[in-house]
């Protein structure tokens, strides 16, 4: 069971938290102008790698807030939280 | 009993308190401070099961939860009685009653026994092979491996015991209570840590604290009188506290971890009322030492599992802390200089010792040497190579090994013994650090797997990370919890430390017989029963990893997890397959360490407890007025109100009518509501549903309808406009969570731009729904005032009135097609509106209905109810409600996915409407649609999601989904059902009312 820093509340425990899966997959501006394979990358298509992966987690029993979080996955360390609308960190 | 096998003792077993206890039926006794498994081995009891696969006899043979024999059915009550307890692990209460598990009809003669006699027909994998055809036959194996086979029974009623859970948290926790955790939480404390201790025995101290030899020291006293003076100073430490009695169940990432405290498994029967059984600790820790100790290894020769055939570490234990002698003519088998510690135990108590055999060619440790002082004769260069005794050992056999110690040469010597200590070397207990998801490496010098790289904060001291001469445990606990610290000086850095050093060492993984080996029985995993042999038959029939070689063999997969087998498994396949044991990794250990009740885990969450339970303010009332209730999400909703002995059919049919004819009452408080507010908040709207906003008036209510991105429906509801820039969204019962958290999502990640807040208040109004022609008089006599005609107040309206101080949010709008107002109030309100409705609606006779009503008059009308006959795979135009998807909006959610080569298929399954050829005769909801019953395999074309008989219309009616539903409208399909085959026509979604003239009354 992770340890997770909220940006906005602090340390807390996991069972607060949902995750929502990889992060920076923005919601195209104008999803007319796209192709079909073109949503279907924005619709079905992660990554799902072994190492550092860059997701959304909210505190769904707390503030009710989504943030970032840099988690390796392959032993669920998280290297980083950082804020939505922020860059992801270079690690 | 003849024999005298209690020894003049002891400090740790109290011979003033005789316990007495059943097992199998006999009535024995034992003494507070003894386990289940000392009072037996008092009573001269080896024997106390038979095997898994060839029900051979089995005896104890360790002294802790490493025991892979001694299993036992604790207690003979339906509600109480455990399986699978370890009577080396169980302490004594008087009353005890046990019995063995897996041998039936009796643990003396066992009819499954016969299965050792064909034991070469039971070779590894042999239930893979052989009861997997004909498939058909499985239920007529199962039949018999059940009654021949499995581990004990479950309790048949209720658990009646109670259980807690705790939360912990704490700078340091140190899981084992023997000399190096004891120092760690000494170091800690002294450097003001807040320390928790875990030890799973009764009393600290682990194995040193019995410890009776002369050459063992620390700073020139007896080891164990330094370590009881360290133990009485750290009771008295406030910065320590101490949980005995509580065993480490698993080590979670982030150094969370759960423990198992047993509360009242010692006490007799009677003491244990009104307290609390056992209790789970729930640890977050700062940091994590685990001083876990290792395990003795047995040694891997034919025969090596008689009653009578123990770990030479649990003989000692069972003589130096329980004054229990386990046999009067002892022979030790060993490879290591540990058990000779064993030969001075059994020397000093009296007991009578025949030889020792080593493997090794010799030692000259001074351990060894006092041994040899004592003129025990002792066999080295030598094996044992066969056992014999059925039910108790009685003789071994034993054959000089070769220069290589691969194969037994000279002639056999034949040793009297009823008990036979074997020591095999020592396995650190390094299952906690892997469950943590530790990295081990191996050690050539011991042959053990050590612990290597950890994310985690945390450490492994003492024999748990491979330290096994007290010199080195000592030191290099004090060492490295130091540097863990970070703490430059200690109390016990002047430490002098005196023992036995080990200089010889030789391991051999199955050890060289007289005979062939398919022709011998040397066991790796004493509860599976799997040996050598099933190894390496493994091994010829292809698999490698040692993951699929404990699975094919099952060696390491009983309740032990494989404690005692696992070093030996590796061994040989890394012998046999000439691999390095490094290289070949280690099976996965997973929680819980030792098995848990399951009591334990659900702790008080039970009955009541298990969920929780939300109910309407008007739950009283429904509950007063006969209500069945029905679970929606967490929500108790009033299915029906049956009178008078009604059926749950006959409840609706007259509900249903009711509701039709003159006037019908819904609780309807558990619909979601969010309120919304904003400059943006119409905008908003608009992104989210699939119609258009912009022009919804103030006062006005709009049905939406809500997609995923994906295109396909997720929830529905009525939002209305109550001012300017403020709504009021209605979602299903179901939905209302996941709609909220998806609308924020939404807002704080997508669109953050938007001038937009939201506030779930689902629990904040009471809703009573009154409906019928009949349902504009009833509102009119509570609301004196309000204007209700049709111009003032018509359908998808909204009006805010007060009764008396009450302010009430009254939407017109419909659910079952009937004329029908909402009245929205603050919900500690919520009954009083309700009984003032059904007193106003008395002379109209105002029938409450249930959800089921409300079902049956929705599908009359053909309103879906999504999760009902949506199921995350149906788009609007697969619903046939083409009718609410805005042409005109830019982008909404899910838009793009309307026409996606997938979404536009004419083929997919759509909504239809079925009527039955024979109007009585109603459809079974999640039946199957076909067209040709002949055809095999038949396609399956659709499944009915909804089915009433509609008491209004007199005739059974079904919405369903269906391939190509819209083409098939008129068309005759089949239902086929176990006991028959159903006609059906495919129809029109909306039955009732098409001209939706019933809204007005
Ligand atoms: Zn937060």
């Amino acid at each position: 069971m992770f340890l997770i820093n909220c940006p906005y509340c602090g340390e807390r425990d996991q069972s607060e938290f949902v995750s929502g899966g990889e992060a920076h997959i923005a919601r195209p501006k104008q999803p007319t102008e796209l192709n079909d394979d073109q949503w279907a990358e924005y619709l079905f298509m992660r990554k799902n790698i072994k190492g550092i992966q860059f997701e959304r987690w909210n505190h769904a029993h707390g503030c009710r807030k989504w943030f970032n979080v840099a988690r390796d996955t392959s032993n669920d360390k998280i290297e980083k939280i950082y804020k939505m609308g922020e860059q992801p960190p270079k690690l | 009993m003849s024999k005298n096998l209690r020894i003049n003792n002891k400090q740790f077993v109290d011979e003033t308190r005789k316990l007495s206890f059943v097992f199998n039926g006999k009535k024995l006794y034992g003494y507070k401070g003894d386990t289940l498994a000392s009072a037996l081995l008092s009573n001269d009891i080896h024997l106390v099961g038979r095997s898994f696969k060839y029900h051979r006899p089995r005896g104890i043979m360790t002294s802790g939860s490493e025991e892979p024999n001694a299993i036992l059915q604790i207690g003979n009550d339906d509600a109480l009685t455990e399986p699978n307890v370890r009577a080396t692990e169980i302490e004594l209460y008087d009353g005890l009653i046990c019995n063995s598990q897996n041998c039936w009809p009796s643990v003396k003669f066992d009819i499954g026994g016969i299965n050792n006699f064909l034991s070469p027909l039971l070779p590894a994998g042999f239930y893979y092979k052989t009861f997997m055809w004909p498939a058909s036959f499985w239920g007529k194996y199962e039949y018999f491996i059940r009654k021949s086979a499995g581990l004990g029974k479950s309790p048949t009623k209720q658990d009646p015991d109670m259980y807690d859970h705790r939360y912990m948290h704490c700078d340091i926790l140190i899981v084992g209570g023997g000399v190096s955790g004891l120092i760690a939480a000494k170091i800690a404390s002294d450097d003001n840590k807040k320390v928790l201790l875990l030890e799973d025995k009764e009393l600290l101290g682990g194995s040193l604290i019995y410890d009776d030899n002369d050459i063992s020291k620390i700073d020139d006293q007896k080891s164990s009188e330094w370590l009881k003076k360290l133990i009485d100073n750290i009771k008295n430490d406030k910065n320590i506290i101490i949980k005995t009695r509580t065993s480490l169940a698993a080590y979670h990432n982030y150094n969370f971890l759960l423990a198992r405290q047993n509360l009242t498994d010692h006490l007799s029967v009677n003491d244990r009322n009104n307290k609390i059984r056992q209790r789970l600790y729930k640890i977050r820790a700062k940091k994590v030492i685990i001083s876990t100790g290792a395990i003795e290894r047995p040694q891997v020769f034919h025969n090596n599992d008689r009653p009578g055939i123990m770990l030479a570490s649990a003989v000692k234990k069972y003589i130096d802390y329980y004054g229990v002698r386990c046999g009067l003519e002892n022979v030790i088998f060993t490879n290591n200089d540990s058990a000779y510690e064993t030969a001075l135990s059994l020397h000093k108590s009296g007991t009578k010792l025949n030889a020792i055999v080593d493997i090794r060619d010799n030692s000259s440790s001074e351990i060894v040497n006092q041994v040899k002082g004592l003129g025990i004769q002792i066999y080295w260069n030598h094996s044992v190579v066969d056992t014999k005794g059925y039910k108790r050992i009685n003789k071994v056999t034993i054959m000089k090994l070769n220069d290589k110690g691969n194969d037994v040469i000279g002639k056999k010597i034949e040793l009297n013994c009823d008990c036979l200590s074997v020591s095999g070397g020592w396995t650190p207990m390094v299952h906690l650090f892997t469950q943590s998801g530790g990295k081990l490496k191996f050690d050539n010098k011991d042959n053990i797997f050590v612990p290597d790289k950890t994310n985690l904060n945390q450490l492994s001291i003492g024999s748990a990370k491979g330290d096994f001469e007290l010199d080195d445990v000592l030191k290099n606990s004090i060492k490295d919890t130091k540097k863990f610290l970070n703490i430059e000086n200690s109390n016990f850095d002047k430490i002098d430390v005196k023992c036995s050093k080990e200089k010889d060492k030789k391991n051999i993984w199955l050890l060289p017989s007289d005979k062939p080996l398919s022709k011998t029985k040397p066991f790796l995993d004493y509860q599976n029963d799997s040996t050598a042999k099933d190894i390496k038959l493994a091994l010829r029939e292809g698999f490698k990893s040692i993951e699929h070689v404990k699975r094919y063999t099952t060696t390491g997969m009983g309740t032990d997890q494989g404690k005692l087998a696992n070093m030996h498994a590796l061994g040989i396949v890394a012998d046999t397959t000439n691999t390095n044991m490094g290289d070949l990794g280690t099976t996965t250990f997973r929680p819980p360490y030792t098995p848990l009740t399951f009591g334990t885990i659900v702790g008080r969450n039970v009955g009541q407890f298990f969920d929780i339970f939300r109910k309407t303010p008007m739950h009283d009332w429904h509950v007063d007025n006969n209500a069945k209730f029905e679970n929606v999400g967490q929500w108790k909703r009033a299915w029906y109100y049956p009178k008078d002995g009604e059926t749950m059919y006959d409840a609706v049919q007259r509900e249903s009518k009711a509701a039709r004819e003159s006037s019908g009452i819904l609780d309807a408080s558990t619909l979601g509501k969010i309120d919304i507010q904003g400059t943006d908040a119409n905008e908003f709207l608009n992104r989210v549903y699939t119609n258009a906003w912009s022009k919804l008036q103030i006062g006005k209510c709009r049905y939406g309808l809500m997609l995923n991105e994906d295109g396909m429906v997720y929830d529905d509801g009525v939002t209305t406009k109550l001012g300017e820039n403020h709504y009021l969204m209605t979602t299903t019962t179901g939905g209302a969570a996941n709609v909220m958290s998806k609308l924020e999502d939404y807002l704080q990640t997508e669109w953050p731009e938007l001038d937009v807040f939201l506030t779930s208040v689902t629990d904040h109004y009471a809703t009573a729904s009154v409906c019928g022609p009949n349902a504009k008089k009833i509102i009119n006599k509570i609301f004196k005032n309000l204007d209700l005609s049709d111009e003032s107040f018509p359908h998808m309206s909204f009006k805010e009135v007060k009764l008396g101080n009450i302010s009430c949010r009254i939407m017109r709008i419909s659910f079952t097609g009937e004329l029908s107002y909402e009245i929205n109030v603050e919900a500690s309100y919520g009954k009083y509106i309700w009984e003032k409705c059904i007193e106003a609606g008395k002379e109209f006779n105002i029938t409450p209905y249930g959800t089921e009503t409300m079902h049956l008059l929705r599908a009359e009308k053909g309103f879906i109810i999504v999760g009902q006959d949506t199921d995350g795979t149906m788009t609007p135009v697969d619903l046939q409600m083409d009718w609410i998807i805005s042409k005109k909006k830019y982008d909404f959610i899910g838009k793009r996915s309307l026409y996606r080569s997938d979404t536009i298929r004419e083929d997919r399954k759509q909504l239809v409407g079925l009527l039955t050829d024979d109007p009585n005769e109603i459809l079974e909801e999640g039946a199957q649609l076909i067209k040709d019953g002949n055809k095999n395999p038949v396609d399956m074309l659709g499944h009915v999601t909804s089915s009433y008989f509609s008491p209004t219309l007199k005739k059974s009616i079904a919405l369903a989904i269906l391939k190509e539903g819209k083409k098939l409208k008129g068309q005759k399909l089949l239902v086929p059902m176990i006991d028959k085959t159903i006609k059906v026509t495919v129809s029109d979604t909306i039955f009732l009312d098409k001209e939706n003239e019933r809204i007005n009354g």
